[in-house]
């Protein structure tokens, strides 16, 4: 418990429960709205009943992670189409795409209970429904809904423990959640974080799950007072993860982060930095990278670091490859006729580097690609998932007739201890990544630039671009970074909080 | 014929599909004030019969009567809510309490609260049970004592029709006797009219002024008790009658035995 991370990951705790609570509590809602008066059209109705349960099993079997995923762009068009309708668009990301996704996710359990307690009613009961002179609609409110009552709450509590668990997903399209602290603490081995995510959404589904069943037993056997109880447990809950959020008030800028070291520790300096000039900041971290452009371009987040070869080949879609200059007057170009401002590059790259151990190099005299090329047959190579199937590759091959002995793919973990230790002899790493430094590895020059560059820049959001107050603060991270330092930050990331790191950076940094 | 009667059957006939109809060209009176049993085996149409009063079920052929009025015209609903149901198997909602269950019908009708609860402690006093039992729920009750909740539930919001589904059917002879003996004097005093369903025939000839008899959908016999035990022409009827009569003859001669 004396680990400084624990008391650093809960000062957290009010926002990403709040958050998170709000989000499962509202697409809960909307999930129950919807599967109720579903469940009641079903009961009579079996050709519709057959086709609504195949409808919400088949959403079940999508993957959380996908589900979410799949309603960001499908929003994205749904705003732009009002938009264009109604001159009224709305944010694709964040609280809109994870209620929908997770209310669609609620329902089977809600649907399928409602449905099972409806049509489990004695036949005999139903008859003497309208035999004492009940409209079937009051043989619905007063005798089905009642006895089918504890039936459906089991199906509610079902649906309550899924959302909670799946909220936790909402994270990379932007909604903030416990997940925060699970997807942080994966991409910068904070086990830490991981662990308060799981115990905080575990205990957060196991208290609502156990104020629902004091409910559900106090609708079986008619007592108010559990009824009641479970009521207030379900309305502590909500209220203590709501009020410290609105407590929180103003919301200041948005800095958006990508789900990476780098970026989370980004994202926490560009926040100190807006800070330090007192404005207030939130952050949006662990959004999917293709999700983090367009959130910036709707105006979802005011700023973040993107990297100038990921804009110009995701969306410029250019295969070609330009000196570093050109790349960075071009996309500064394209970026603004989207009104999106490009307000300079933090100094150092992030783009894919050949590297070898420097004793190695030496020793076989290779200091640019093209002294690599040379003794390539004789080598072997490692590289990520992607990185062989990638342009960049391609156009190494081509510039430099590179061919290698052997082509292996790995995990990036794996791949430093494996060229430290002579298992291959390059591997294909990232100029920023501080296992170069850790594992005295030297960066082979890419002497006929074929490789893209991938310029960390930093990019404001068309409705703050003319906001002096903010790019005022962020002018003197221009050119603050080079790639030693960052390479260096990204190091501490392993085993410090990205806080912990831009407060260094900015130590380090003199700003 | 100066008052209509206050049940008509004319040539009812009620069919499923294409198979033999449930109730085939059936006509019978029920007169005001006259309590019927209605007699027959298992699938001879009894229970159609009684739905089609209270219109749970509609005839396929033929006109159902209520009180001189086409039951076809009159508003199911309503017809419902002025004519008790005493359910086979009871038929109690589980999920409220005795005294709920016997003013459900007073509560469709509009009555408020305090109304609702006088009635229902009145109901239970006529069917003689303890006050105490308004606010227990249907399980914690005897198969007896569920079964007089049913009846007070039929009573409750004063009907002149009463109908009753095998009402004491799955009770014990015991409580089966005292039941039927408590509702013949209820439906004396109140001045109802009653439409019995059994399959017991001695049943029927003990509590029931007129019989009717029900095979195959098919009214066989309409009668006082009296008359349909003389009857031998059918030898169905003669049949159904043969336990009841033998059992009664028993009877004497083991009472003449033991006479001093």
């Amino acid at each position: 418990m004396s680990d400084p991370r624990v008391a650093q990951a809960l000062v957290q705790l009010p926002d990403y429960a709040g958050s998170h609570v709000r989000v499962a509590a509202i697409a809960l809602g909307l999930g129950i709205a919807l599967s109720l008066p579903l469940a009641f059209l079903c009961v009579r109705r079996p050709a519709l009943r057959a086709l609504a349960l195949a409808a919400t099993s088949l959403v079940q079997t999508i993957p959380g992670l996908a589900l979410l995923a799949l309603f960001y762009p499908l929003l994205l068009a749904a705003a732009a189409l009002t938009e264009r309708l109604f001159g009224v668009g709305f944010s694709a990301l964040g609280l809109i795409p994870s209620v929908l996704a997770l209310a669609l996710y609620s329902m089977l359990p809600v649907l399928r209970n409602t449905v099972t307690g409806l049509m489990g009613i004695d036949p005999a009961v139903r008859e003497a429904a309208l035999g004492v002179g009940m409209t079937p609609r009051q043989s619905l409110w007063m005798v089905e809904w009642p006895l089918a009552l504890p039936v459906i709450m089991g199906g509610v509590r079902t649906a309550a423990v899924w959302v909670i668990g799946t909220a936790t997903l909402a994270t990379p399209i932007g909604q903030t959640s416990l997940g925060n602290y699970i997807f942080t603490g994966l991409q910068t081995q904070n086990w830490v974080f991981v662990l308060v995510g799981c115990i905080a959404a575990a205990a957060l589904a196991l208290a609502v799950d156990q104020s629902l069943a004091l409910m559900e037993r106090g609708v079986a056997i008619r007592s108010r007072g559990r009824v009641i109880g479970g009521a207030l447990g379900l309305l502590v809950i909500v209220s203590l993860a709501v009020v410290p959020t609105f407590a929180r008030g103003g919301r200041g800028y948005v800095v958006g982060a990508k789900p990476f070291a780098e970026q989370y520790v980004l994202a926490a300096l560009i926040a100190r930095q807006l800070e330090a000039n007192g404005l207030a900041a939130n952050r949006r971290e662990g959004l999917g990278s293709a999700v983090a452009f367009d959130a910036l371009a709707a105006g979802d987040i005011d700023v973040y670091v993107d990297y100038t070869g990921t804009l110009w080949a995701n969306e410029m879609k250019r295969s070609d490859i330009r000196p570093r200059d050109e790349v960075m007057a071009e996309l500064s170009r394209w970026l603004d006729a989207r009104g999106v401002l490009l307000l300079g590059g933090l100094g150092f790259e992030n783009a894919y580097t050949l590297a070898m151990p420097r004793a190695r190099a030496q020793a076989l005299g290779i200091r640019t690609l093209d002294d690599l090329a040379r003794v390539a047959p004789r080598l072997s190579i490692a590289g990520d998932y992607e990185f062989f199937g990638r342009p960049e590759w391609q156009a190494l091959r081509a510039a430099y007739g590179l061919t290698f002995r052997a082509e292996r793919t790995m995990q990036p973990e794996f791949m430093y201890p494996a060229v430290a230790s002579g298992d291959v002899d390059v591997i294909a790493g990232y100029t920023s990544d501080g296992r170069i430094a850790q594992f005295g590895l030297q960066t082979i020059d890419d002497n006929r630039h074929a490789i893209p560059p991938y310029d960390a820049v930093i990019l404001v959001s068309p409705k703050r671009r003319g906001d002096a107050a903010l790019l005022n603060a962020l002018r003197p991270l221009v050119g603050a970074i080079d790639v030693a330092t960052m390479r260096d930050a990204n190091l501490r990331a392993a085993s410090e909080t990205p806080d912990a790191v831009a407060r260094w950076l900015r130590e380090r940094t003199g700003r | 014929m100066d008052a209509p009667a206050a049940i008509s059957f004319e040539a009812v006939t009620r069919a499923y599909g294409s198979g033999r109809p449930a109730l085939d060209g059936v006509s019978f009176q029920v007169g005001s004030g006259e309590f019927l049993a209605v007699v027959g085996p298992s699938g001879s149409g009894k229970t159609t019969l009684l739905r089609l009063i209270n219109r749970l079920a509609e005839p396929t052929g033929g006109t159902v009567r209520i009180g001189g009025e086409d039951a076809a015209a009159l508003d199911p609903i309503a017809l419902r809510r002025r004519v008790g149901y005493v359910f086979q198997g009871v038929g109690l909602f589980p999920h409220l309490t005795v005294a709920e269950n016997i003013a459900i019908t007073p509560k469709l009708l509009g009555w408020d609260g305090p109304r609702r609860a006088a009635r229902a402690a009145e109901l239970l006093a006529l069917v003689r049970l303890p006050a105490s039992y308004a606010p227990r729920f249907p399980h914690q009750l005897s198969g007896g004592e569920r079964q007089r909740v049913g009846v007070a539930r039929a009573l409750a919001a004063e009907p002149r029709i009463v109908l009753m589904d095998e009402p004491f059917s799955a009770l014990d002879a015991l409580t089966r006797d005292a039941l039927g003996d408590d509702y013949r004097r209820l439906h004396r005093d109140l001045g109802l009219t009653s439409v019995m369903i059994t399959h017991d025939m001695l049943e029927a000839l003990l509590l029931a002024d007129r019989v009717v008899v029900l095979r195959e959908g098919r009214l066989i016999a309409d009668g006082a008790p009296a008359d349909l035990m003389r009857r031998t022409d059918d030898p169905f009827l003669r049949e159904l009658m043969q336990t009841p009569r033998r059992h009664a003859e028993k009877l004497a001669a083991f009472m003449a035995e033991r006479a001093p």
